[in-house]
């Protein structure tokens, strides 16, 4: 056998292994019941932290919904795979999903970047589309059957910050300046170009605005550079080791900013909280949901969390939940009882529900405006106090940690200078 | 924005990031400066030394470069454990370093994902006095969450430039890079001193760890962020010399900082890495690499 | 004889393009041209670095800087004249040409390993660059919307009816499955020439060869502009394919790995071990992200190549030659 001959046999066959790999992958099954939902979830990677504590929620509302007979008559399942917080594997996934799982419906992953590239293929095949966490990802697409949990606000980069502003516009004397930093990040990057318009919308002067990478390992740099500007307020959009970072560095350097945080992703993980213990008071940072008093509007919310507290230690995922499970489980809480009022599986008809309804869910009333995005904001602003141990997960259990300053329908304390707190 | 005070604080914490680099990067160049072994898992061991110091702070609450130095001897063995199953599969058969470095990929891989299932994916951090500690001289901040570990690596990087030179096995350690065939012509198998070699550069990574762990937070897949840093920073220092390394880092330490400080921190990385390639093309072998030198 | 060896050859080439047309007709479940789509870009890859890295022996560790230019470069000609699909993959595939052809240039006294961390250098530098390029998004990314209903000469390419292709992963599939072919016929090409004895002899012993009167400047200029037009072509139809694109996933690490490790695992000596080694560890790559599924599939790729390197250091092409000189 010549080595041409032998070469294109071990092509062949790596081909023929290769199909049948694909074959093997595939899952028959075209019946009416279970109600499969598929997705993509970060379970490794930058985002599997949010992406695991996502999951264990899900599939508690999975579990709470077969409880109470499933939907359209079946019980719910539940099929994801890793997406490993890598865009380029999200298209592969949603096609597997509906050409070979053939799931009924599907969700979002977590994070914008994993949203985005599962659009062209969800409304290529004109399925409703729930989304977990994205920014501003419908913006061009302007699919009518795209529905965000984050509840930022119909124009969402922009809405994100509103809460915060209007709070720290509240300081006496009014605030005149602000320094921006972002992290050259996605949701940093648009979260700050959404401050920067409500500041400019203020008359805020704008002092200093740079970005940094992510691998940047010592922060005080950029914060002294930021001091040598005086601003008053501080705005930073960072990711969780920038967040830190920052935060471990103002500690180190101080400022003389009245306000400083605003976009920190990653202050409201249990491990950072705990690691980061007091040098976090002062700081005026965004939120979804503390455990404040005013919050008990949010129906089943603490239940959930208890819940979630205690299967959380056995899969190593973030011990306290706050971040996103509750709004996980929303996001198909809101799928399943339009599901269930429409009564079939028709996606337009499922879309138009979403629409026009207002869904009573465990994050409260929800509803949705134009482009998928929430009618109403309702980021809240929060300021880091009374923190007094080290290393301690405990203290954030309780209220008056997390004071909330706005929207004014859940504040329970009112802002003050940074460095009072401290 | 210029101010003396804006300078003189970069140009310390340059310094201190300097010595945090130089802690990453020693390891590395004895394996690869040296021994030609394409470890581009040193990032990832170091980040394995990190953990550890993490569950022994955490749960004992015992100082982390302590833990570090405790745990020194176990990567040394595991190194040369390495090692051989490298030796006997790569070095004696002669195939490239190329090949090596798929090997040490799988490595990679295999830790990352053996501490994502051990720990779970958050960050986590170590709690010491001193990481809170900072002394002041007037405007300037000596801060020793950045000063002790540059305290360590600069012991980490002279013991092993020292060692390198004066003693024997150090000694014999760049012979081995040089001329092999006269080692053994004097009757020391190469094979054993390479073996030692990557053993102690594996050791490093134990304390590097440890200092990783007290400048950022950690987890698993933290450890990719650094193989461009620390390969550049060998190479930039020229193959084979420690204080190569050490100055490089340190370069690449000030820089970055002056660069933030002055010009915007998304700049960084393009400016110390585009030094790397203007450094490259006026000294192709790295600052004290050999000249004529064609790996 | 040898003419009709390689006629053979292009015969088969142009049967298996037919082929992967009708594919696309006959395929209903899409899934499999999302993931022979990504299998084709691996190969295209392997087969560029492979053209640096195996005939010359140069080591490429920056390969997703040419992939991520390539597509920066068709996202920039979309937003500047709403440039077409295929504009936009010619327009990567130059400029990466002319990228790789600066950086054969710059790096002229570089070698081995040095020549390696340079590339590395250039990947950093590009992703800070396009970072910082806020006309294409910056840091944030941007989005790409594929047009409608795309017409060549009044045939409509995409559309739900009496168009080529049923939708635009089949359309793509097709374009990927003709640089495939393209590359495949140009390594081929070069491992019969004059041109691809010249590199082998570069590769050898670059003083030798020159003594000898090898062109060795010309020579690597023309291998380095050809990796890196087959390596931007492939970043030039990215964007259609992820419709999102930031320079996070552009200018991956992952990309630039397994362009490397493919080859090595297939085998460098001829086109067929990049081949080889992009469908195998493309496929593994695949199948385990939709069924093992988790954390658990990456610690399968790196047992997989620590099995493969230790075990077949030749790659796969050598394994395959060992068991069957044995049978003989």
């Amino acid at each position: 056998m010549n080595r041409f001959c032998k070469h294109t046999f071990a092509i062949a066959a790596a081909g023929v292994i290769a199909v049948a790999g694909y074959m093997a992958s595939s899952s028959q099954a075209i019946a009416a019941c279970p109600l499969k939902i598929g997705f993509s979830m970060a379970q490794s990677g930058g985002l599997a932290g949010g992406g695991k504590q996502a999951l264990v929620s899900m599939e508690m509302w999975a579990k709470d919904v077969n409880a109470k007979g499933g939907l359209l008559n079946c019980p719910v399942k539940l099929i994801y795979y890793d997406d490993q917080t890598n865009p380029k594997t999200v298209p592969g996934i949603y096609a597997k999903l509906l050409d070979i799982d053939k799931v009924d419906f599907v969700v979002s992953g977590y994070g914008t970047n994993l949203i985005a590239p599962a659009l062209p293929v969800v409304i290529q095949r004109e399925m409703v589309f729930m989304g977990l966490f994205g920014m501003n990802n419908n913006k061009k697409w302007k699919y009518d059957k795209y529905f965000q949990i984050l509840p930022s606000g119909p124009d969402p980069a922009v809405d994100f910050s509103s809460s915060w502003f209007e709070t720290v516009m509240k300081m006496n004397p009014k605030p005149k300046s602000i320094a921006f930093v972002a992290a050259d990040a996605e949701f940093a990057r648009n979260l700050k170009d959404g401050a920067i318009t409500n500041a400019k919308r203020l008359g805020l002067k704008i002092v200093y605005n740079k970005n940094f990478p992510p691998r940047t390992a010592d922060h005080t740099p950029i914060v002294r550079a930021v001091n040598a500007t005086n601003p008053d307020l501080f705005y930073v959009a960072s990711y969780p080791n920038g967040s830190a970072g920052l935060v471990r560095a103002v500690s180190e350097v101080g400022t003389k900013a009245r306000a400083f945080g605003g976009g920190m992703v990653g202050l409201q993980f249990a491990g950072i909280m705990k690691g980061l213990g007091p040098k976090l008071n002062g700081v005026l940072n965004y939120d979804f949901y503390v455990p404040e008093p005013n919050m008990n509007v949010y129906p089943g919310v603490e239940a959930l969390l208890m819940e979630y507290q205690k299967i959380a230690p056995a899969k190593k995922v973030d011990a306290l939940g706050y971040y996103l499970a509750p709004w996980s489980y929303a996001y198909l809480q809101i799928l399943g009882d339009a599901i269930k009022a429409v009564g079939s599986k028709d996606q337009a008809k499922i879309a138009e529900y979403i629409h026009k309804t207002e869904f009573t869910t465990v994050v409260g009333k929800v509803k949705f405006g134009a482009n998928g995005e929430w009618a109403h904001p309702r980021t809240l602003t929060v300021q880091w106090q009374n923190i007094k141990k080290q290393n301690d997960l405990d203290q954030f259990t309780k209220p008056g940690v997390r004071k909330i300053m706005g929207p004014a329908a859940f504040a329970t304390g009112k802002v003050q200078p940074f460095n009072s707190l401290r | 924005m210029f101010s003396f005070e804006l300078l003189i604080n970069a140009i310390v914490i340059g310094i201190l990031l300097g010595g945090f680099y130089a802690a990453l990067s020693i390891g590395l160049s004895i394996s690869f400066g040296l021994l030609d072994i394409v470890n581009i898992a040193h990032p990832t061991f170091i980040i394995l030394g990190a953990f550890f110091c993490y569950i022994f702070n955490n749960n004992f609450g015992y100082d982390p470069i302590l833990v570090g130095l405790v745990f020194t001897p176990v990567f040394y063995v595991l190194g040369n454990l390495i090692y051989i199953v490298y030796y006997h599969k790569f070095e004696k058969t002669g195939a490239e370093a190329l090949r090596g470095l798929a090997f040490f990929f799988g490595i990679l891989f295999i830790i990352e994902v053996s501490l994502i299932v051990f720990f779970g994916v958050d960050f986590r951090l170590v709690q010491a006095d001193y990481i809170d500690f900072k002394l002041s001289f007037g405007d300037v901040d000596l801060p020793f969450r950045m000063f002790v570990p540059f305290v360590i690596a600069m012991a980490l990087t002279l013991g092993l430039q020292y060692f390198s030179s004066h003693t024997f096995f150090g000694r014999a350690m760049q012979a081995v890079a040089q001329d092999s065939l006269a080692l053994r012509l004097v009757a020391i198998d190469p094979a054993k001193i390479k073996r030692i070699a990557f053993g102690i550069s594996l050791a490093t990574c134990s304390i590097a760890g440890a200092l990783v762990v007290i400048v950022i937070p950690i987890e698993p897949s933290v450890g990719r962020l650094y193989i461009g840093q620390v390969f550049a920073i060998v190479v930039l220092g020229g193959l084979g010399s420690q204080s190569g390394t050490l100055i490089a880092a340190m370069m690449l330490g000030l820089i970055e900082s002056l660069v933030t400080t002055f010009f915007g921190p998304s700049w960084a990385p393009a400016v110390a890495f585009g030094a790397l390639i203007l450094v490259l093309a006026f000294r192709p072998t790295g600052i004290f690499g050999r000249v004529g030198d064609t790996r | 004889m040898k003419a009709r060896r390689d006629t053979r050859f292009y015969l088969i080439i142009a049967a298996v393009l037919i082929l992967s047309y009708l594919v696309t007709t006959a395929m209903t479940n899409q899934y499999y041209f999302f993931a022979g789509f990504a299998i084709l870009q691996f190969i295209v890859m392997a087969l560029a670095w492979n053209i640096l890295g195996g005939y010359v022996g140069y080591v490429n560790f920056g390969s997703a800087a040419f992939f991520g230019m390539g597509a920066y470069a068709a996202i920039v000609a979309l937003q500047l004249f709403n440039a077409s699909l295929f504009t936009q993959i010619v327009i990567g595939g130059l400029f990466s040409a002319l990228l790789g052809f600066l950086t054969g240039y710059l790096t002229l006294r570089l070698r081995g390993v040095y020549f390696a961390i340079a590339t590395l250098a250039l990947l950093v530098v590009s992703e800070t660059l396009i970072a910082n390029f806020d006309y294409v998004g910056g840091a944030a990314g941007t989005y790409i919307l594929p047009t409608r209903k795309p017409t060549i000469l009044g045939v409509l390419i995409v559309g739900k009816q009496d168009a080529v292709f049923g939708n635009y992963k089949e359309l793509l599939f097709f374009i990927m499955s003709f640089i495939t072919l393209a590359a495949i016929a140009t390594c081929s090409f070069i491992e019969k020439s004059k041109f691809g004895r010249g590199l082998a002899a570069l590769r050898d012993n670059e003083e030798a060869a020159e003594c000898m009167g090898v062109p060795t400047l010309k020579l690597k200029l023309i291998a380095t502009t050809l990796s890196g037009l087959f390596m931007g072509v492939t970043g030039g139809i990215f964007p259609y394919y992820l419709t999102f694109v930031d320079p996070t996933s552009a200018f991956n690490l992952d990309i630039s790995i397994n362009a490397l490790a493919m080859p090595i695992i297939g085998g460098t000596a001829t086109w067929l071990g990049p081949v080889l080694g992009a469908i195998v560890l493309g496929t593994m790559q695949q199948v385990a992200t939709v069924t093992i599924s988790s954390e658990l599939n990456v610690l399968i790729v790196g047992i997989f190549l620590v099995a493969i390197v230790l075990f077949a250091p030749n790659g796969f092409l050598g394994l395959i030659d060992k068991f069957l000189k044995r049978g003989n």
